[in-house]
């Protein structure tokens, strides 16, 4: 039988078979990440131990990829479900009040995640609890059996005291169930709350668990115990949770000073600094001074506009060819209006859906956040560092760490001359 | 280029084991991908260095932790090449030494603190520990890898194996695994445990650790195999031009459907098939009517303003860029475009994909090609951009001991030739402005704002040609 005809989807401008006009199967575009089975992630752990700070995390990141990820933590349903946390008491092994409820809390949750993997076309789902017995494990692991889903355990093992009161204070005492409380009552609280566990966790064990995929993260990422990677996402997965960390440090993301196009208001190209832009690189030298930044690291693109604002800062940095700015194809260097002019039907198609919109012979934001991924990971291990790049791969960066949509990523506001200061503090 | 980020400091990266748990295995395969994505590596072998200092091997008594004068001959030995580590770090700039460690695990601290008094030029130490238990594994290294040793180069398999048997008893007296939770915990290191199924890391200090680990993860050695081929012959190779995204040719659609039969005489378990995003990959897998996954990033090569270009046309329109491209056709890249460089850090995703998966096809390009056969076959940065992968030619691809069997199947489709030696360069085809083009792989130097002057692209789409903007200036 003969091939089947391909046509360029307009769009994205891919190809894809056609049977009688309408796009076949046996083809399938290589996003970053293939999941062919739902996977459900359940974290493991005592409280203040950062499952929901990990949970979050990789949730962002694994949307930012293309993957949708969703989280659903346990402790939610049960502050829903019980209006007013009391005490600690709530807890304890022996409370069959609280037992009942916690385990309603969970099977609610575990119903939601089959919803959001089997319905709602998620693909991956961390069950964020504490999950520390064995058996709430066991069950775990059965309902996704049940459900063909792939199960992957991330637990986190710490026994610092520091690192624990520290988590503490940055997440626990701003919650919900301590909003009456003193930050000395809450502490209490908590680390009474913490020992209702203790006694039953059994953490994941060598020989016992086995067969069981799982990470084992100890000390905050001092070293970890890596069990049974099963397929591409659970690597990728392995890949994040080992480049992140807990250090504080500021990362600083701005554009090149003004170029000569911006001035033209032609998009692209490879032009160097206005005259204005000029001033803004001397500028942004004297603020980085100012701030007093320890061991800062600068990266720039490898076109001429961010290389020229860096060399005003008289400090060593890098160039990245991925954090070239978005190629415009055809595009490359007109104005908006000469596209608009010229490729009519492509200047509407990129208004319909600008993240997936594909310039022809060149790239769409989907490409870009492809494209930019190394640089998230090598941030993610990094401490404090700017990055001058353009305003495409500025809206990519700030959508990783502010958590945006794709929907909203090609929108995001990042006007020249303007240096975004991204801190991270608690959850975000 | 690679930032700098990628390794400040040299590297050291010490295997360590028993006998027959694949550390030579490992510590190949990670050096062939090393040096693949841009960060020289070699590998130091204590067991070359041993056959020359003891000539003639004559059994496993040699390996006795209590035979006295082997243990000297073995400490020398290790000095040695530990003065030839240096050498290569230091003088031969390279960046990562790999150095196979009998197990001696007094041997390492011994070392270490050698390490420490000694100038050393790493301050990046990593432990690289294979770990394994499952005897039928150990037989099977043994007979793969072992049996054809320059050790044993005239007995039968069966007093090899009893030999070699007896030589890791002799290494399980002495022999201390890595501790994480007491005596090493403050060493970096890797332990591999039965081959991938459970791994231990602890202290990953830098980027480039980071960048091990997450190899090692990946690696297996269930057998496999790997169909590299390009694209059908397509409708501007007929015309010699470059890039573009043109369909098939009569000749290139026959390719597809020879391409076919052959997939399916082959009768490959669960074949995974991929292509690139252009028209050309995608139509000859459509040929073979299974599955397969487009990949963007195994798009050919960006020519930048060349794109479109018939190779006459090129020299003719940007005389100095072409002479420039045969003279060091690795690192340039495409003015608008890329290089081979660049491509090899794109495609640095789909090897180690690759490395996860089984059986795999890759119908891709040439240059993309190139490429990915350079890392399997091990080749550097000056040989890669003139391998041969002609179209309408298979290249499977077997995993063999510490290599890689290569076959080439041609199927009888006739094709143009698209491939260009390199050509011997006179005096007449240097550029008049000569600056040398420079590897520059991890160096820190901020670059003074060269004039790189982007080219407007021409397109086949309507777009007016622009002229020239001057002359032409060096690359980076």
């Amino acid at each position: 039988s003969p091939a089947r005809e391909l046509t360029q989807n307009p769009l994205q401008k891919t190809w894809e078979p056609y049977d009688n006009g309408l796009p076949a199967g046996h083809s399938a575009q290589r996003g970053v990440c293939m999941t062919n089975c739902p996977t459900l992630i359940v974290m493991v752990g005592l409280p203040a131990r950062g499952k929901t700070y990990i949970s979050k995390k990789l949730t962002r990141y694994l949307n930012w990829i293309g993957v949708p990820t969703k989280e659903f933590n346990v402790g939610q349903y049960r502050r829903d479900l019980v209006k007013k946390y009391k005490s600690f008491e709530f807890f304890l092994p022996d409370n069959e009040e609280g037992l009942k409820i916690r385990k309603q809390c969970a099977l609610a949750a575990l119903n939601d995640v089959r919803q959001y993997l089997s319905e709602e076309n998620g693909h991956v789902a961390v069950f964020d609890a504490t999950n520390t017995t064995r058996e709430r494990r066991e069950t775990i692991y059965k309902f996704g059996e049940e459900n063909g889903y792939k199960t992957f355990f991330v637990e986190s093992v710490c026994v610092d005291p520091e690192v624990i009161a520290a988590n503490i204070v940055q997440v626990k005492l701003g919650s919900p169930d301590y909003v009456d409380c003193s930050n000395d009552e809450a502490t209490e609280d908590f680390m009474k709350r913490i020992e209702c566990y203790k006694n039953s966790y059994e953490t994941l064990d060598e020989t016992l668990d086995k067969d069981l995929s799982y990470i084992k993260i100890m000390d905050v990422g001092r070293s970890y115990l890596v069990n049974r990677v099963m397929d591409h996402i659970q690597s990728r997965i392995v890949y994040y949770l080992m480049n992140i960390h807990v250090t504080p440090r500021s990362i600083y993301l701005c554009r090149h000073g003004e170029s000569e196009l911006n001035l033209k208001g032609r998009i692209g190209g490879d032009p160097g600094l206005s005259i204005r832009g000029k001033e803004f690189a001397k500028s942004l030298a004297q603020f980085i001074n100012e701030q007093n930044i320890k061991d800062l690291k600068v990266w720039t693109s490898q076109m001429k506009r961010t290389i020229q604002t860096a060399e005003a800062l008289g400090v060593p940095y890098e160039q990245w060819k991925v954090l070239n700015e978005i190629d415009a194809g055809v595009c490359e260097e007109m104005t908006y209006e000469e596209i608009q002019e010229n490729y009519p039907l492509e200047f509407a198609l990129r208004d319909q859906d600008k993240y997936r919109y594909r310039y022809p012979k060149g790239e769409s934001y989907e490409d870009l956040v492809q494209r930019l991924e190394p640089v998230i990971m090598e941030l993610e291990r990094q401490e404090n560092v700017l990055v001058i790049c353009h305003q495409a791969v500025m809206r990519c960066l700030l959508a990783y760490f502010l958590d945006k949509p794709a929907e909203q990523l090609p929108y995001l506001k990042c006007p020249l001359h303007t240096v975004l200061k991204l801190t991270p503090v608690a959850y975000g | 280029a690679w930032a700098s980020y990628m390794t400040n400091s040299p590297t050291l990266i010490v295997m360590i084991g028993l006998p027959a748990r694949g550390k030579t295995y490992v510590s190949k395969k990670l050096t062939r991908y090393l040096n693949w994505i841009g960060v020289p590596t070699k590998v130091f072998n204590l067991g070359v260095y041993r056959r020359e200092a003891v000539k003639s091997y004559k059994s496993y008594d040699f390996f006795r932790h209590d035979n006295k004068e082997a243990m000297e001959i073995r400490k020398q030995c290790a000095l040695v090449a530990l003065e030839d580590v240096k050498a290569y770090l230091l003088e031969e700039c390279g960046q990562i030494a790999v150095r196979l460690l009998w197990n001696e695990y007094g041997f390492v601290s011994g070392y270490l603190d050698c390490l420490k008094h000694a100038s050393s030029p790493f301050s990046q130490v990593f432990f690289v520990e294979s770990v394994c238990d499952d005897p039928e594994v150990i037989a099977a290294n043994i007979l793969e890898v072992k049996v054809s040793s320059p050790d044993y180069p005239e007995r039968n398999r069966e007093n090899v194996m009893d030999d070699f048997l007896k030589r890791i008893e002799c290494y399980k007296v002495t022999y201390q695994p890595l501790d994480p939770d007491a005596y090493d915990k403050d060493l970096s290191f890797i332990k591999v445990i039965n081959v991938g199924q459970r791994f231990l890391v602890n202290r990953v200090q830098d980027y480039i650790q980071s960048k091990i680990v997450y190899y090692l993860m990946n690696i297996h050695v269930q057998p496999r195999t790997i169909y590299l081929c390009r694209h059908g012959e397509s409708e501007y190779n007929l015309v010699g031009k470059i890039g573009g995204d043109s369909g098939l040719s009569p000749r290139g659609k026959q390719f597809a459907q020879a391409l076919k039969k052959f997939i399916e005489e082959q009768e490959i378990v669960d074949l995974k098939v991929w292509t690139s995003q252009l028209k050309r990959t995608i139509q000859t897998a459509e040929s073979l009517g299974v599955t397969y996954e487009q990949w963007k990033i195994l798009n050919e090569i960006d020519a930048g303003v060349c794109e479109e270009m018939t190779y006459a046309e090129i020299e003719a329109k940007y005389p100095d860029e072409f002479a420039l491209r045969d003279q060091e056709k690795y690192l340039y890249r495409y003015p608008g475009g890329e290089s081979y460089q660049d491509l090899v850090q794109r495609l640095e995703p789909v090897i180690m994909e690759l490395e996860r998966q089984g059986n795999v096809l890759v119908i891709s390009h040439q240059a993309v090609m190139r490429c990915l056969l350079a890392y399997f076959l091990d080749k550097n940065a000056d040989e890669l951009p003139y391998l041969r992968c002609p179209l309408h030619t298979i290249l499977k691809l077997t995993p063999v001991a510490y290599g890689c069997k290569v076959e080439t199947i041609t199927l009888n489709v006739e094709a143009v030739n698209t491939h260009r030696d390199k050509p011997s360069l006179n005096s007449d085809n240097l550029p008049t402005s000569q600056t040398p083009v420079r590897m520059r792989r991890n160096s820190f130097t901020p670059r003074a704002s060269a004039d790189t002057v982007k080219r407007p692209r021409h397109y086949s789409l309507g777009s007016k040609p622009l002229d020239p903007l001057g002359p032409f200036l060096a690359l980076e």
